[in-house]
This record gives structure tokens, C-alpha cells and sequence, in this order.
């Protein structure tokens, strides 16, 4: 079991620079989740604009893979609606889920594909989705609280 | 000098591999430590030839596992120079500690119910304002239950303060240890620091002011010889597995007096002296702390680790694991980028050593030397406020113990370099 089979470049290149990292005003709602096992956080802000997509911004500290994974998150979900956030979501939720199994469908999932490796490793699964409970549990309730601020 | 190639023939699992075909090379035994065959072959002969009920039952059986019992519980309170009936058998360090701190709260609860105190049981009533002292680095199983007491009963908690190379800070004693506190509870040894604290002196002061004295000696009695006598402590609080024993298994020391007089946690079977339906009345310790089946076979398990333990001899112990510390400390202090978390010298100091790698996340210094088989802990390390008191989010630790060698920490050391390399920070 090589390094390079978990930690692939884009992994790498995203840890290095992070995309949309930076908490942005205006939000509707600010989440902080963190991974109780190691102490990785995020604090992540949403609001859905006038044409009901999302608009995120987050800032964090951790390992490179809970800080990959947020970066690749935002670019992915960022301007997207809320249905195609949650659906992202979920697709790869089910890649970290497979041990190993799936690769992604990369037409989806773009760079989160990368992640597919960290599926083996139970104890790094929760790092990978940090960033993703965080937008949705933001953008669940910022649907919950309305609009704007 | 102990002889560590013939120890680790002892521990059949430090020469499996892990990934495939890679050595293990194990530096984490301040989570909890492997066991010798002697432990494993004496938990489970007492299945093949001894288990029974203990202290029930008039059949053969059930008198020969109560004598494995008691005298297990003759053996471990040897082992920490205390009396059989002061050794009160728990799940954990965790269980003993909140063993305690309910003690508090429910003698406080009682009283304020205006329900009868049983004789000593008004010493554990805490009012608001009353003051428990911990310090700046103590593991969770050490501050989370006193957090519940405060929650309870009004009671405040302060602090002893840590410097920033991770010692307490005992010059002033008395200005954080008065009339006012009740309970002082400190680790002997931290577990994220490694610094093995002057638990005496503090001691002294608690006995000064009239409060208890509890330690979280965790991460001491294992490592170094511990006679629970001459600690001042009322109550002293360790893991089994932690020290070559079994999971399952920890011990609760208490002096006779205090243990009389804390009020009782579990309740139910075997606790008991007497029982009506309306009310009951107590065994004495330690059986008074001891309510349902116990964990007999982890008990003679831990008698064997105590044995294993002095066989070696504490002291030898001791000394081999200072070696190590000291020689731990300077390589690593030598890598570029690599900061120790808590104190750099070996000196009043364990085996456990934090630190962190600049540019890198303890999570991926640990996968990388996970990936080459050095086994070590990453995160906060159940000392979460510890950690942010020293700046650092998280730290990777390695922890040695009497079956880890030099070459050890070479494997550590270039671990670290491939970490670096691998990240592109070096
Ligand atoms: C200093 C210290 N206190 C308490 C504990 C809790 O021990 P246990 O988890 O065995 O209850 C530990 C071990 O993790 C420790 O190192």
C-alpha cells in the first residue's frame, strides 16, 4: 500500500491552495463542526442567493485531507442549487462509504474522485467529510431559516 | 539493564507485521501497552480451570476462583505498597475517577434532600462556591467528571497553571489551594506532556487546607516503581491495560479512611450488607465499591501483569525507559521543523513524548509512519484544552515502553524525514 494511492496529487495541490477558503459575510447561517477523534475544525458560512443557489465560504484547520476535501467541496458545490449540492453530497458520501470498492464517477465528482482511496482508511473517512456535513448541515438549515440577512 | 530481545519473545504480537509484510514497530503504549503471555495464559486458565461466581456459592469451584481472586487482590495492592482492602476493583482510570466524583455529588445531593449522611459522607458535600483544583494537563477522564460536579452542585473549579514548556507552576501554591478547595485532583504523569509533576508538594498543600487529594497516576504506575503510601494522596486511580494487563481491569486505591467515608456509586448486588424493600445498608470497602459480577478473570489477569512487571523490576524498568526518553528527545530535537510539546529535557518526565512537525498535521505524520509500521497516536490525546493551552492543535506522540529499543526510534526518525520529503516540507 503505497502513499501516493491515498494521497494524490490533486489532494496534495488542493492542501497547498485551498480554493474559497476564507469566512465571507453576507451568510444567513455559520456551522462549526469538528472531528472529535483528532481536532480538526471548520467553520463554514451559507446563504442561498436571489436565484436560490448556494454561495459558501468556510475557513478550517487540519489535516490535508479534512482541508483538501473542503476545498474540493466549495469548488463543487459553490453557485450550485440546493438539489445538486445535496446530490453531491450523497454521491460522495457512498464513495467514502465503499472501502475501497467504488472509484467515482469522475463526470460527477470532478476532483473528488482523488478521494476514493481514503475510503480504506476508516480512521481518515471522517476527515474527508468534514467539510461536507458542515455545507450540508449549513445549507439544511439556512433552507429551515430562510433567505439572506 | 533489561534484556528487550529476550522481553519481546514475551510479546508474541510485536513481531507481527502490519500492511502486508511490514515490521510493526510499536510506539503507543500510553494508550494502552501489549501483553505478555503470562497475563494472556493466566486470563485464560482462570476460564479453563478456575471460573466460577466468586463469593457466592457453596461448590469447589466457586472457593477456588474466590481465592484467585482475593489473592490477585493481595498481589496488585502489593504491588502499589497498599492493603488488600484498600484496592477497590473498577472498569478503568475513568470508572475510579468518576467513582469519585460522584461520591461528591451525591453526598451533596443527599444533604440538600435532608436525607440521612451516613458516618464521613458530610466530608464529600460540596457547597456553592466550594473550590476543586485540577490542573492545566489533565486527561479528560480527570476534568470532564469534575465539570459534572460543578454542573451539580455550584462548586468552582480552578486551575493550576502550566508553563510553556509544560511543567506546572508551584511556586504559589497556596494562592490557588486554600480554604476554600475542597478537592485537588491531578495526573502524576501526563499523558499528552509526559512531565511527571512534583504530586508531594501539591499534595502537602491540599492536606494544608483540609481538602482531598486525588491523582490520575495513569501514566506512573506502570512505568515506575509506586507506593500509593507516600504520595499524600487519599485516592490514587490507574488502568490495567495500561500495564500489561488485560483491558477491563482497573483499581480504585483508597486509604481505609476515605473509603469508608465515600458514599456509595454502583449499587446493587454484592454491595450490600443488609436489604429490605424500603432500604439497605452497605458492605464495607472494598466490597462496599464493587456492586455485581466482577471481572474475575481480568483481576487475575492483572495479577499476572503486576507479577510480570516486578519480575523485571520496576526500577530496571524505569531506568530503561529514561534511556530511551532521553535519546528519543535529542534525535528528534535534532530533525529541522520538529518541536517537542512539553518538556525537551528527560528529566522528571516519562516516556510519552508529544511534538509536532512544522508545515505538517499530525494526521498525515502519523499516516506516513503508519504506512512505514511505526505505530503512534495522533490528535489531542484526550487532552483537548491541554492542547490549545499549548498552542497546538493536535500533536503526534510516541510512548515507550520496556519492550521498545533504540532502534526504535531510529524507525521513528526517518519516519518523520519521509514525512517531510513525502509533503514536500523538508
Ligand atoms: C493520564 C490518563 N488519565 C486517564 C486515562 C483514562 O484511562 P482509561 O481510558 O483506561 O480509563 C488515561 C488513558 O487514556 C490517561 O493517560
Amino acid at each position: 500500500m503505497s502513499l501516493e494511492s491515498m494521497y494524490q496529487e490533486i489532494i496534495l495541490e488542493h492542501y497547498k491552495s485551498p480554493q474559497g477558503k476564507g469566512l465571507r459575510e453576507p451568510f444567513a447561517v455559520e456551522v462549526h463542526h469538528v472531528n472529535p477523534t483528532c481536532g480538526d475544525e471548520i467553520t463554514l458560512r451559507v446563504h442561498t442567493a436571489a436565484d436560490g443557489t448556494i454561495d459558501l465560504s468556510y475557513d478550517g484547520q487540519g489535516c490535508s485531507i479534512s482541508q483538501a476535501s473542503a476545498s474540493v467541496m466549495f469548488e463543487l458545490v459553490q453557485g450550485k442549487s440546493v438539489d445538486d449540492g445535496f446530490a453531491l453530497e450523497a454521491e460522495f458520501l457512498e464513495l467514502m462509504q465503499s472501502k475501497g470498492e467504488k472509484s467515482g464517477d469522475e463526470d460527477v465528482l470532478g476532483d473528488a474522485v482523488a478521494f476514493a482511496g481514503v475510503s480504506k482508511f476508516p480512521a481518515r473517512v471522517k476527515c474527508a467529510l468534514l467539510g461536507w456535513m458542515a455545507m450540508k448541515d449549513a445549507v439544511s438549515q439556512n433552507i429551515g431559516v430562510g433567505n439572506g440577512r | 539493564m533489561l534484556d528487550v530481545a529476550r522481553i519481546r519473545e514475551d510479546f508474541p504480537i510485536l513481531s507481527r507485521k502490519v500492511h502486508g509484510d511490514v515490521p510493526l514497530v510499536y510506539l503507543d503504549s500510553a494508550a494502552t501497552s501489549q501483553k505478555p503471555l503470562s497475563v494472556i495464559e493466566a486470563e485464560s486458565n482462570f476460564y479453563l480451570n478456575a471460573n466460577a461466581a466468586i463469593h457466592r456459592g457453596a461448590h469447589a469451584l466457586a472457593e477456588i476462583a474466590t481465592e484467585h481472586y482475593e489473592s490477585s487482590r493481595a498481589a496488585i495492592a502489593h504491588f502499589i505498597g497498599a492493603r488488600p482492602n484498600e484496592v477497590v476493583f473498577v472498569k478503568n482510570a475513568t470508572e475510579a475517577l468518576n467513582l469519585i466524583a460522584y461520591g461528591f455529588s451525591n453526598a451533596t445531593a443527599k444533604f440538600r434532600n435532608g436525607s440521612q449522611l451516613l458516618a464521613g459522607e458530610e466530608r464529600f458535600v460540596l457547597k456553592p462556591g466550594d473550590e476543586i483544583v485540577l490542573t492545566e494537563m489533565e486527561h479528560h477522564a480527570n476534568l470532564v467528571p469534575w465539570q459534572e460536579v460543578v454542573l451539580k452542585t455550584g462548586a468552582v473549579l480552578k486551575f493550576i497553571p502550566t508553563t510553556d514548556d509544560g511543567r506546572l507552576v508551584v511556586d504559589n501554591l497556596a494562592d490557588i489551594i486554600t480554604e476554600r478547595t475542597k478537592v485537588v485532583s491531578v495526573v502524576h504523569q501526563s499523558n499528552l506532556l509526559g512531565t511527571l509533576n512534583p504530586v508531594q508538594l501539591i499534595g502537602a498543600q491540599a492536606k494544608a487546607v483540609g481538602a482531598w487529594f486525588i491523582l490520575d497516576a495513569c501514566q506512573s504506575v506502570p512505568h515506575m516503581s509506586v507506593d500509593v503510601t507516600t504520595l499524600g494522596a487519599d485516592f490514587v486511580a490507574f488502568s490495567g491495560h495500561k500495564m500489561c494487563g488485560p483491558t477491563g481491569i482497573g483499581v480504585l486505591w483508597g486509604s481505609s479512611e476515605a473509603l469508608d467515608a465515600l458514599p456509595v456509586f454502583l449499587t446493587g448486588g454484592s454491595m450490600i450488607e443488609t436489604v429490605y424493600f424500603d432500604h439497605s445498608t452497605y458492605a464495607k470497602a472494598p466490597a462496599k465499591f464493587e456492586a455485581g459480577t466482577p471481572m474475575s478473570a481480568q483481576i487475575v489477569g492483572l495479577a499476572a501483569a503486576v507479577k510480570y512487571l516486578s519480575d523485571l523490576g520496576m526500577d530496571a524498568i524505569a531506568e530503561h525507559e529514561h534511556r530511551l526518553t532521553a535519546a528519543a528527545l535529542s534525535a528528534l530535537q535534532q530533525i529541522d521543523g520538529v518541536r517537542i510539546v512539553g518538556p525537551t529535557e528527560a528529566l522528571n518526565r516519562g516516556s510519552a513524548i508529544s511534538f509536532v512537525v512544522d508545515s505538517l498535521h499530525p494526521h498525515d505524520v502519523g499516516h506516513v509512519l503508519d504506512s512505514r509500521g511505526v505505530a503512534v497516536r495522533v490528535g489531542h490525546h484526550c487532552a483537548w484544552p491541554t492542547c490549545r493551552r499549548m498552542n497546538v492543535p493536535a500533536t503526534t506522540r510516541a510512548s515507550f515502553y520496556l519492550y521498545n529499543d533504540e532502534s526504535e526510534i531510529e524507525h521513528l526518525v526517518s519516519g518523520i524525514l519521509a514525512a517531510q520529503k513525502f509533503f514536500g516540507v523538508a
